[in-house]
């Protein structure tokens, strides 16, 4: 038998090995394939932006028509709670602080008096805006009523009136889940491959065991690729069942290809797996692996990649640090694919940042192991 | 029993100290993690890249457009006669908003008082299409206003609307002038509502993570095998395990808690003794989730596996990035068993509004009762592990 032929019989027998190694650890197996579709549900079921219960509450210091009118759109203005009326702005205060109101909705007295006469009135709109962007939404919607209220009172005559047709492209329905499912496919990539190989290597490292196998006939590539291919499927595995499930659960469309996202998600797999060896290569323990794969890997490809928080958002310096980040590049890929269905015209940029990544970082961790064995 | 605790103690935190990845990991991460998180946690809506479709070559239509750009809010990524360009450059990213400013548009301003626009929004991050299009639609409705004659027309400055509000009602109009006022974050500084929750979330991550991995590594060694031969009671050697993690965990928020208000400048209106009451309390859960998880793994691998899917769970249900009040209903039910949303609302609260103990005895009251509960449990589960 040839030499090559050898070689690849050897790798094979060493990757059953591995294999059956994986596949009897079945807690951790159950733990990394089940885990990964409980996360999806969370993500589809608990993660929305939108608050679809403001609770109102209306300061008029004098009941009178025009208070209780107003508090009528409140209640039918669909996402409102309205509470029972507050006496004075002063009350208002320890309700919002408590965080038992979300917005304070504040009349002037005689409101209905001032309007009949034609006199200008002055409404205001107090949101608890400790978040930011809940608060401004919350803001917006009740500024929304008032406007309407302002409206159906009667048009001035000759008022010009933009009627504006919104399409909201790519996710219609503004649904969170289709937003998060492509995050969460390089979350879970991220962490069956870097996580998963740099602390399976280096536990072997520490144990002792590496070595044996470095006395074995196994050439270090050999022993890699066998260590590394095991946690590849299941890492594959994973997107399917994740994407399957997105599909059946939560009808999260595909617009694009499924090659072409199966085949992106095998890169990034790659890239994951490569900074595993690489992180195993330059650290002596499990603890220092597991660290430097969390501080170097999720943490960036959780916070730094648009997965939760837009790119476009962060601080410019901080923008320009996400071009090193992975799955910055890789979300880009399945949103684009998953979302807007395009293809490898307009996706090579991202595919390119991706391949060379995977290059340079397989060139040093094989320099690194190789080092490291010798 | 006393003395076999006070010997753990000093062992537990004579090991702590001379593990220098230990201490780095304690410290260092932390702080980056606080700095560089804050800076990233942000949803605010930046400048929209606006792609205008100009079908009617009127100076109206560029009016229109004009308008856009003079908000702040837009800026314009280019210009088309057709809609073709302007799709592809939604596709491709070059635009996040597109505006269709369709034939007869200045004609049917001044025939019909009435016009059509078409805005095309790239919606895949649902909550940012929503806050453009409320702009885009504020500054519509703004334009119509003006190309209808009015003369009120409120400017917006810093959240804050300032109307002409003595301005007299329009051809007898009634006139309702709205303005709104943002509390407790009047600048809506995305930093001040993050750092507290980061806050809390590392404390959490480094309470579970460390007595998880602590307890598990003994397992790995052997050397809690050992132990269970000697004459420590259980409970002795998870208090001695437990106690040195609690302190470094109110150091940690201590830490943070300086670093929020020196280097983020987060107002602390509140009292700080209850905050770290508040503290207190929840490491007690945080330290009993950790030793659970120290009863389920084998590995440090399985050990940090698990605590890293909980860390997930508690993290999306907690409303430190999406609102707890946006969940569906039962999402909400179970969330109140999660100590990190009540510890987080405690904590913006009593920080950002001063909030008192009148105002937060439910949150600390809930996080007493998941506190001891989590960590009764833990500590029978343990025992019934260890015998």
């Amino acid at each position: 038998m040839s030499r090559r032929g050898g070689a690849w019989q050897a790798l094979m027998a060493f990757m059953r090995k591995e294999v059956r190694h994986l596949l009897r650890d079945r807690r951790t197996l159950a733990i990394l394939l089940l885990l990964p579709l409980a996360q999806l549900l969370l993500f589809g079921f608990a993660v929305r932006t939108d608050i679809t219960s403001v609770r109102v509450g209306v300061v008029a210091p004098a009941p009178d028509a025009a208070a209780a009118a107003l508090r009528a759109r409140f209640e039918h203005g669909g996402r409102f709670l309205l509470l029972p009326p507050i006496a004075t702005a002063a009350a208002l205060e320890p309700l919002l602080r408590a965080g038992r109101v979300d917005v304070g909705v504040v009349l002037e007295p005689a409101m209905a008096a001032s309007l009949a006469a034609g006199q200008a009135v002055r409404v205001l709109v107090v949101a608890d805006a400790v978040d930011p962007n809940t608060g401004t939404m919350m803001q917006n919607y009740a500024s929304a009523v008032l406007r309407d209220w302002q409206a159906s009172l009667g048009a001035a005559p000759g008022a010009v009136t933009l009627e504006t047709r919104v399409r909201m492209r790519f996710n219609p329905t503004l649904e969170s889940v289709n937003l998060f499912v492509p995050g969460l496919i390089a979350l879970i990539l991220t962490m069956v491959t870097s996580l998963m190989t740099a602390i399976s290597l280096s536990r072997e490292k520490e144990q002792g065991t590496f070595e044996l196998l470095l006395v074995s006939p196994l050439h270090p590539w050999q022993i890699i690729i066998g260590k590394v291919l095991p946690y590849l499927a299941l890492a594959m595995a994973n997107v399917v069942t994740v994407l399957l499930a997105a599909w059946l659960v939560f009808g999260v469309p595909f617009r694009g290809s499924v090659v072409l996202l199966l085949a992106a998600s095998m890169l990034f797999a790659l890239v994951g797996l490569a900074v595993g060896v690489l992180i195993a290569a330059v650290t002596s323990s499990q603890l220092a692996a597991m660290l430097a794969a969390l501080g170097g890997m999720m943490l960036p490809n959780t916070m730094l990649s648009g997965l939760i928080f837009p790119v476009a958002s962060m601080p410019r310096p901080l923008q320009f640090v996400t071009g090193i980040v992975p799955a910055r590049w890789f979300i880009e890929i399945v949103r684009g694919i998953m979302l807007k269905g395009v293809g490898v015209s307009l996706l090579w940029p991202q595919l390119s940042v991706l391949l060379l990544m995977l290059v340079v970082l397989l060139a040093l961790a094989i320099r690194r192991t190789s080092v490291r064995l010798s | 029993m006393w003395r076999a605790l006070r010997v753990l103690l000093r062992k537990e935190f004579l090991q702590i100290r001379r593990d220098t990845v230990i201490l780095r990991m304690l410290f260092i991460m932390p702080m980056i993690q606080l700095l560089v998180l804050s800076n990233v946690a942000t949803f605010e809506v930046k400048t929209a890249q606006l792609w205008v479709v100009d079908q009617d070559h009127t100076p109206a239509a560029r009016a229109l457009a004009d308008r856009f750009t003079a908000s702040g809010r837009f800026a314009v990524a280019g210009w088309s006669v057709v809609a073709a360009p302007g799709e592809d450059a939604l596709l491709s990213g070059a635009a996040t908003a597109m505006l269709v400013i369709p034939p007869g548009f200045a004609r049917d301003v001044v025939r019909d008082r009435h016009a059509v626009l078409q805005l095309v929004l790239n919606a895949e991050n649902g909550s940012q299409a929503g806050v453009t299009q409320a702009y885009a639609a504020e500054i519509i409705s703004r334009h119509a206003r003006e190309l209808g004659g009015e003369t009120w027309q409120p400017a917006r400055r810093g959240g804050v609307v300032h109307g002409a509000g003595d301005a007299a009602p329009v051809r007898g109009r009634p006139v309702i002038e709205v303005r709104t006022r943002s509390r407790y974050n009047p600048s809506l500084d995305y930093r001040r509502f993050m750092v507290p929750g980061i806050l809390v979330q590392l404390i959490t991550l480094i309470g579970t993570l460390m007595t998880a991995l602590n307890i598990v590594r003994e397992k790995e060694a052997g050397t809690l095998d050992q132990l269970n031969v000697t004459p420590v009671r259980p409970a002795v050697f998870i208090a001695a395990k437990l106690l040195p993690l609690w302190v470094i965990g109110l150091v940690e928020f201590a830490v943070g808690v300086l670093v929020a208000a020196v280097v983020f400048r987060v107002p602390m209106e509140g009292s700080l003794p209850l905050l770290f009451l508040g503290a207190g309390v929840f490491l007690l859960a945080a330290l009993g989730v950790g030793l659970w998880v120290s009863t389920v793994s084998d590995t440090q691998q399985q050990a940090l596996f698990v605590t890293f899917s909980l860390m997930m769970v508690y993290i999306l249900m907690s409303g430190l990035f999406t609102p707890v009040r946006a969940m569906p209903s039962w999402v909400q039910v179970v969330a109140q068993l999660n100590p990190m949303m009540h510890f987080i609302a405690m904590v913006r609260a009593v920080l950002l509004k001063g909030a008192g103990i009148a105002d937060v005895w439910r949150q600390l009251l809930a996080l007493a009762l998941l506190g001891t509960g989590i960590l009764a449990l833990a500590v029978a589960q343990y025992r019934k592990r260890a015998a």
